[in-house]
């Protein structure tokens, strides 16, 4: 942390570019913003496809490590938001509301219902008992889905209709495929910067605080199981709206987008790119799944090599992929 | 007689059958300094977890301010301005030196539930907390990662954290714990200074502290209150020299 | 409902929960002592079944099979602590998180390149394919019949050795404190190896034993390794008896649940609505359980002592 005098000063564009981490994540958004332009006339649509996935996965990322990074939380259930957003949406449109001004709002509700209980019983545990809890209350939703011959049980659920954004005179069609493009785009911009002003405002601090000791925090005065529960229930509605625009994205939902390896790799995405960290969620969706991507079409059998390799993360890489970019910087601080 | 700022009455706490405090009773006046002593596993810390709410009580009552705040959380006590220091350094190590305590000021001002603007630009957090900092002699250490601060600075640092609080009564443990001399005597000169604004009760195991600073002073054996009064009260009582020499003749 | 099936349905509740105790007693131990995340567990589960099915092709004999399979898991599980987990003590919950989720990946990977991606069933004897009566006209099938006996002597055993012998005293030790059983002079290192060994031996039991039944297959451990963590959550982690009393209980609820619930629920609900709510409900059960446990009890029901 760099700070000069008493207030930390905003710093200038050009100080800020100069952070590497910085410099590359909004590279990395930039060329999400042209491929679409880019890419046909390279011939290379598919890779169109690739990045709004990656860019879903870094949403949800963004949203994990909003408690997990910031918050210390190791919710080990995070997918289950996704997946209750996701679901959301394809009943509602199953039942025939197809309207996304109710859609969208209801399912994000929905879901910030949902982290509200589970957050509820879950942070009054500690440790070991909150992995597990919440992991069993993901798993709870996981089995409802499967379950659920109405809406597709262990099949999935087809969406035939995406979300229709009509005002009469004015109308967001998500039903073409650029459009819905640059929604995804935009909301990822969205949810980074939502997160960089609340890590930084004074609840992001209380949030901090209570991560890096909550004795203390306790101590000066701060009841810190309602931060705590507060943070769960905004990153549970940003992981929604991450389901949420994947439901519309790929017009498939199943259960398995709950199931607890998602989790597991929502978790693996952050460590990856770099904990507590404003990018590092994107850097890490964007490693993670560039890299199963390559991995598997050189190896069929590339979890032989993934799982050491993440073992060797855990040992070896320290603050992930924006800690390194870090180590880039110019020096200036003492 | 004025009334006591803090008010114990039987205060009691065991460990697997080991009594911590045993049925304690002492009077806070306001303004005073009142130092706790003991030997080593006296219970003075067990006290002082007990009063800030870290540690809930078997049984008695504790009064702060006339009101009861026995079943009270941490927080909610800090809130009514019981803040204390721990034995063992507590602060938030990864942040700078400013940033902790301006972390305390905003706590002590509530509304933590801002969520858009950014609190490391906030004048209203930030100026108080280096006020504070330099109080405590900090400022020019104000911006330093605080976990790279030096022991006796971060000692100083949390100290400062209590004070951003607005605390009416002080506990502080051990606050001269692993300084040297001349930091000690700093020290000891700032927290007299501090007499006037708060009352304090101090747990300190360097005699030369306790005896310049404290009005009254406890003794505390096996969780026991053995004698209350002062300094020259205590120096002269003997079931005190009993105590304590008898610990030494048994260490030795 | 007819009693008959409620009898069996209780025997395979309390079959699944012994089951489910073999494999979270290790787990509860690791946890509680070595304050290890460990979510490749299931993998062990899943090694003991295929090591299992191997053997016993290989000598023709099921009990030969398993005999050779236990020192095999036994093996890996040392290898396992050795090589990965010994260097994550250290760190933090969420590395051993994303450590042994990296084992997993590799040991289901692996499984797969070794044993192929089928899965392998194994044939029982002819003496224990066969069920027998009990009273009042139940007929059981004799194996589940043995995995209940056998599950409960290891039971059994394990009681007596972690209450009767000096390894088991510097168990207990290291599950209530373990700064003291390091003050105390245990080598503290091999305790842990050992215990690690035991409990992948654990583990690699009830795979061997439920592997006859489904068949060793891939991803067979984080299924049931799930239900294991929900045991040990509701016992209270580090406690055996806690892991013996939540695997019953979980074994019991689910097995009933699954089979009961849409016919208890017709009592209170139309027949449409039972039979869509009924397996839903009853997938869910246990987790309901596990809430309402943690949401009473934050430790557990039975949470070791000097552990707060």
């Amino acid at each position: 942390m760099t700070q000069t005098s008493k207030s930390q000063r905003p710093q200038n564009l050009w100080a800020r570019l100069r952070d590497s981490r910085t410099s590359v994540s909004l590279l990395l958004l930039a060329i999400a913003a042209a491929t679409p332009l880019a890419a046909p006339a390279l011939g290379q649509s598919f890779y169109v496809d690739v990045i709004a996935r990656i860019m879903i996965w870094a949403i949800a990322a963004t949203s994990l490590n909003l408690i997990l990074g910031y918050g210390g939380m190791v919710s080990f259930g995070h997918a289950v938001y996704l997946g209750i957003g996701a679901y959301a949406m394809g009943i509602m449109a199953t039942e025939g509301i197809t309207n996304g001004f109710i859609q969208w709002p209801l399912a994000l509700l929905l879901c910030g219902f949902f982290a509200l209980i589970f957050g509820a019983i879950s942070l009054r545990t500690k440790g070991v008992y909150f992995i597990m809890i919440t992991l069993a209350f993901g798993q709870m939703l996981f089995f409802l889905g499967i379950s659920v011959e109405r809406y597709g049980s262990d099949d999935g659920l087809l969406i035939f209709t995406r979300s229709e954004f009509d005002l009469g005179f004015a109308e967001l069609d998500l039903s073409n495929g650029t459009t819905l493009y640059y929604v995804i785009w935009a909301s990822l911009i969205g949810c980074i910067y939502l997160s960089h002003r609340i890590v930084n405002s004074r609840f992001g601090m209380v949030l901090r605080g209570a991560m890096s000791n909550e004795t203390r925090m306790q101590a000066i005065g701060v009841p810190t199981y309602r931060y705590r529960l507060a943070a769960f229930v905004i990153a549970g509605m940003m992981a929604g709206l991450a389901g949420l625009l994947s439901a519309n994205f790929e017009r498939f939902i199943s259960p398995d987008m709950m199931n607890w390896p998602r989790s597991g790799e929502l978790i693996v995405m952050i460590v990856l790119g770099g904990m507590g960290t404003l990018f590092g969620p994107v850097l890490g969706s964007v490693a993670f799944l560039m890299l199963s991507e390559l991995l598997s079409t050189w190896t069929e059998k590339w979890h032989l090599i993934f799982g050491p390799f993440l073992i060797l993360v855990v040992l070896f890489a320290r603050g992930g992929l924006a800690g390194m970019l870090e180590r880039l910087n110019p020096r200036s601080d003492p | 007689m004025t009334e006591p700022l803090l008010a114990i009455r039987a205060l009691s706490k065991s460990f697997g059958g080991i009594a911590a405090a045993d049925n304690i009773e002492l009077d806070i006046l306001p303004g005073e300094i009142h130092a706790v002593i003991g030997p080593n596993g006296a219970g003075k810390t067990t006290l002082i977890n007990l009063l800030s709410g870290l540690l809930p009580a078997d049984a008695g009552t504790v009064h702060f301010n006339g009101v009861n705040i026995t079943k009270s959380s941490a927080p909610a006590r800090c809130r009514r301005g019981l803040a204390r220091s721990f034995q063992i350094t507590s602060i938030f190590r990864d942040v700078s030196a400013l940033d902790n305590v301006a972390l305390a000021i905003q706590a002590a001002a509530g509304h933590s539930f801002r969520l858009w603007r950014p609190a490391r630009t906030d004048p209203a957090l930030r100026d108080p907390a280096f006020a504070l900092l330099e109080q405590v002699g900090l400022a020019n250490r104000a911006n330093i990662r605080a976990g790279n601060l030096a022991h006796g600075e971060q000692r100083q640092l949390e100290i400062a954290m209590v004070l951003a609080t607005g605390p009416k009564l002080l506990l502080l443990d051990e606050p001269m714990a692993g300084m040297g001399t001349e930091e000690s005597e700093r020290l000891i000169t700032f927290l007299a200074g501090l007499k006037a604004k708060y009352t304090m009760l101090l747990i300190e195991h360097d005699m030369d502290a306790v005896f310049a600073l404290a009005d009254r002073i406890t003794v505390l054996v096996y969780g026991r209150v053995i004698a209350t009064g002062t300094p020259s009260e205590i120096r002269a009582n003997t079931d005190v020299r009993r105590a304590y020499l008898g610990e030494d003749e048994a260490v030795a | 409902m007819n009693y008959v099936l409620l009898a069996e349905q209780f025997l395979n509740g309390i079959q699944l929960g012994l089951l489910l105790f073999l494999l979270s007693a290790g787990l509860t131990l690791v946890f509680g002592i070595m304050d290890l995340v460990n979510l490749a567990h299931g993998s062990l589960y899943m090694i003991g079944a295929f090591f299992a099915a191997t053997f016993t092709a290989l000598t023709g004999s099921f009990l030969i099979g398993v005999l050779l399979a236990l020192p095999a898991t036994l093996v890996v599980g040392i290898v396992v602590e050795i090589v990965v987990l010994r260097t994550l003590y250290a760190r933090n919950h969420l590395d051993h998180v994303l450590a042994t989720f990296g084992l997993i990946l590799f040991f289901n990977e692996l499984v797969r390149v070794v044993w192929g991606p089928a899965g392998m069933s194994i044939p029982l004897p002819a003496a224990l394919d066969v069920s027998v009566s009990l009273l009042f006209g139940i007929t059981y099938p004799i194996y589940r019949i043995v995995i209940i006996l056998v599950s409960l002597a290891v039971a059994v055993g394990l009681y007596f050795l972690i209450s009767r012998t000096r390894i088991g005293m510097l168990i207990r030790a290291g599950a209530s404190n373990r700064t003291m059983a390091g003050a105390l002079g245990v080598n503290i290192p091999r305790l842990f190896t050992l215990i690690f060994g035991l409990g992948a031996a654990l583990a690699g039991l009830a795979g061997m034993m439920i592997a006859p039944v489904t068949q060793a297959s891939i991803g067979m451990g984080e299924q049931i390794l799930i239900f294991a963590f929900v045991v040990i959550v509701i016992g209270g982690i580090g406690s055996i008896r806690g892991a013996l009393v939540g695997a019953l209980l979980i074994g019991i609820i689910d097995t009933m649940g699954r089979s009961f619930l849409d016919v208890l629920l017709l009592v209170v609900i139309s027949p449409a609505a039972a039979e869509t709510a009924g397996p839903a409900l009853s997938s869910m059960m246990i987790y309901i359980l596990m809430a309402l446990v943690l949401a009473i009890r934050p430790q557990g029901l039975f949470p070791p002592r000097g552990r707060q």
